[in-house]
């Protein structure tokens, strides 16, 4: 039985989260996060989600609870942005590295100094070499269905990560939009008990966080690229089945919109996504081959489908709303170290969009696509990504110093 | 039954492990699990603990253990409780067994956060003053004058001028139901106490100092000896507090002056020979006789100059 309503994005999470039946929530209030964990706690006083919800000291706090909690065998949940995921960023790597397998909302927002609350993706991108399997979303539809996806994803006895689902603060949280809701017992079906074939028992003691050295380090390294490689194959399997149960196919790692034919091909993930299809078919009503790949697993980096969906491209335009200081936009770094050594790849232009809540609307994503076929016309590959709607003349003046 | 006789038991912290000879923190591990029994999960941050306790593939411990990072132990805990409560596993208890840099520093915030939140944790702090685990540097814990690598004594310097961090008594003051300190030198006080916490729900704190041979520079023979010391001096208060108030405390049988207790151990070396160091010799001794006093370790007034025979424990 299905349900539309619309609503706040957080709730939205709220609602999935709760369908997903939840053992153990850890809370602690950052914006543009809070309203998911409100709406849960509410959920809780109300008598409507029989649930343990640990009120913590803070972010480095809330990542261990669900991680203790998770190693005793409890499905847990958290949700933080920004700071809060900077400040989890040690507790995450050892959780990954345990193989713990909770799920979180990640609300991203951009990264102190100059503090703000506004979105960009700097907070989860700074957290992609841990070993957390990183879900985008672009709407808060796709939020919902996501974090149904992302338990079972976590809790498949060959993956056992935990997952962030990455969603643009305030575009998706505190915007309303209408969703529809799966039935419990699609969810139930879909999403059975947290199960474990390893948890903190008294009845069966193990150790767990061993001290590791030179012998056997890489080892376990490697077992977690393993997994998240059998990742891939197996969040298609997990977003397809979920398709079957909701009616709604947002794809598997990624979505190709209208690449079939395209010269230039767009690459981006969040909330953008929907401006930037919306200002393709406008181009394309003008005639021009422009098309989008939205990138909805960003860890494990699923660079095998992307490569086949831009094989006809000319020019890739990487949209990145974050930035590495002194070098340039992750996606773009991923992308360009897997083309590198294929012959005849298309050239590929950086573009670093959005950061700190930068509009990224129809004119800039024209720019982009104009800029990129420049680029792809000349034939010389661009040394430094190109930052859209950067205002010089603030910098000239002083902006940062 | 006495403490020999219990050695025969089934062991739930078993030989093996690498910590060096004559910890005192190794000893009191294995008696804090005698008292809890298997039906425990034990977190330990990082520390000396973690480290000569879990190489991988060798584990001394026969209950289920983990090791997260260093300043989560008790957030950690709270998610074990929080997922035995939601499943119904209410014969597990979780204990928390963590050094002084865990406890006092680093973990300090969140510490308070699982005190105050009243989660049903047992945090034991095996305490040895200083950071052992990466060659002995100062803590909130290290005594007055210590020398402790990162604060050493030295001819501008007589080591760590500030005093230990009085941590039982911020823990008391979060209202939590029961807080102890104990000492491998008296294990069946310590045995005891850890039963005692064990009965109680909620968060409660043991607060364990563990002679370390390695670091305090003494003798691995004379752990328990320096504990003793330690304790007899009056710097090593042994005491209980239930709901707030101080209600048993270990009398001292055979009083000792400070310099007894410090002169055996290279950390304090130092202070034996400059004036300045006698004179903050006799600091020390002003902080033991403010704990005897505070806590009235010495035998009632009545019979302070009696002779009291001391039990075999206390010898």
């Amino acid at each position: 039985m299905s349900v539309t309503q619309v609503l706040e994005g957080s709730e939205a999470v709220a609602l999935a989260v709760k369908a997903c039946r939840p053992q153990v929530i850890s809370a602690y209030p950052i914006s543009p996060q809070t309203h998911i964990v409100e709406a849960l706690a509410r959920m809780i006083a109300d008598g409507d989600l029989d649930c343990q919800y640990v009120r913590v000291e803070s972010e480095f706090s809330a990542a261990s609870v669900v991680s203790g909690a998770s190693a005793a065998g409890s499905r847990s949940y958290s949700a933080s942005s920004s700071q809060g995921l900077l400040l989890m960023t040690e507790v995450l790597y050892a959780s990954a590295g345990m193989r713990l397998p909770f799920v979180m909302t990640a609300v991203n927002r951009a990264v102190s100094a100059p503090i703000t609350i506004q979105v960009d993706h700097q907070d989860t991108i700074s957290l992609r070499d841990p070993g957390l399997i990183q879900l985008y979303v672009e709407s808060s539809q796709e939020a919902y269905d996501s974090h149904i996806a992302a338990f079972k994803i976590a809790e498949d006895p060959h993956i056992m990560l935990p997952v962030l689902v990455c969603m643009d603060g305030w575009i998706l949280t505190h915007s309303y939009e209408r969703v529809s809701f799966i039935g419990q017992e699609d969810v139930n079906a879909f999403l059975p008990p947290f199960r474990p074939a390893n948890f903190l028992d008294v009845k069966n003691p193990k150790t767990w966080g061993s001290y590791a050295e030179e012998d056997v380090l890489m080892e376990f390294k490697y077992s977690i690229h393993s997994a998240m490689q059998y990742a891939k194959r197996r969040i298609n399997e997990i977003f397809s089945e979920l398709a079957e149960i909701t009616g709604r196919d947002h794809g598997g790692l990624i979505e190709a919109y209208q690449t079939e034919d395209a010269e230039v091909v767009l690459i981006a993930m969040g909330s953008m996504v929907g401006t930037i299809k919306e200002t393709i078919d406008k181009l394309r009503v003008q005639g021009q081959k422009v098309g989008l790949i939205k990138i909805r697993c960003y860890r494990p980096f699923p660079y095998e489908e992307i490569l086949e969906s831009i094989k006809g491209a000319k020019v890739v335009a990487v949209l990145d709303a974050n930035f590495s200081m002194g070098s340039e936009g992750a996606l773009g770094m991923d992308l360009k170290a897997k083309l590198c050594n294929r012959p005849g790849a298309p050239i590929v232009v950086d573009f670093i969009a959005g950061l700190g809540g930068r509009e990224v609307n129809e004119a800039r994503i024209v720019e982009v696509v104009k800029k990129a076929r420049q680029v792809g016309e000349s034939g010389l590959p661009l040394d430094e990504p190109y930052w859209v709607g950067l205002n010089l003349k603030l910098v000239e003046e002083g902006a940062g110093k | 039954m006495n403490v020999s006789q219990r050695f025969k038991e089934d062991e739930l912290f078993v030989s093996g492990h690498r910590a060096c000879h004559g910890c005192g923190m190794a000893l009191s591990v294995r008696h804090i699990l005698k008292a809890t029994g298997n039906n425990v999960i034990v977190v330990t941050p990082t520390g000396c603990l973690e480290t000569f306790s879990s190489p991988y593939g060798y584990s001394p411990w026969r209950v289920p253990w983990i090791h997260h990072v260093f300043e989560n132990g008790p957030s950690i805990a709270s998610g074990i409780a929080a997922a035995l409560k939601a499943q119904g596993r209410d014969n597990e208890r979780v204990i928390v067994i963590g050094g002084d840099g865990a406890t006092f520093d680093i973990g300090f915030g969140a510490l308070s956060g699982m005190l105050e939140r009243g989660d049903d944790v047992l945090y034991i702090c095996v305490d040895n003053g200083a950071y052992m685990n990466t060659g002995g540097q100062r803590s909130g814990a290290s005594p007055l004058f210590s020398s402790t690598t990162t604060d050493p004594a030295g001819r501008h310097s007589l080591g760590k001028l500030q005093k230990k961090k009085d941590l039982p008594a911020i823990i008391a003051a979060h209202g939590v139901p029961y807080v102890a300190t104990a000492s491998p030198a008296y294990l069946t006080d310590l045995e005891k106490k850890i039963q005692k916490a064990m009965e109680y729900h909620g968060p409660r704190y043991i607060q364990i100092d563990t002679p370390c041979p390695t670091v305090w520079g003494f003798s691995s023979h004379q752990t328990l000896e320096i504990g003793r010391l330690g304790v007899q001096s009056g710097l090593v208060p042994l005491y209980e507090m239930e709901n707030g108030k101080v209600t048993s405390v270990r009398k001292i049988k055979k009083k000792i002056g400070v310099e007894d207790y410090l002169k055996p151990q290279r950390r304090f070396r130092h202070l034996f020979s400059s004036d300045q160091g006698r004179q903050a010799i006799a600091q020390i001794q002003a902080l033991a006789n403010e704990n005897i006093e505070k806590f009235g370790l010495l035998k009632e007034p009545e019979n302070k100059n009696k002779e009291t025979k001391p039990t075999k424990e206390e010898m």
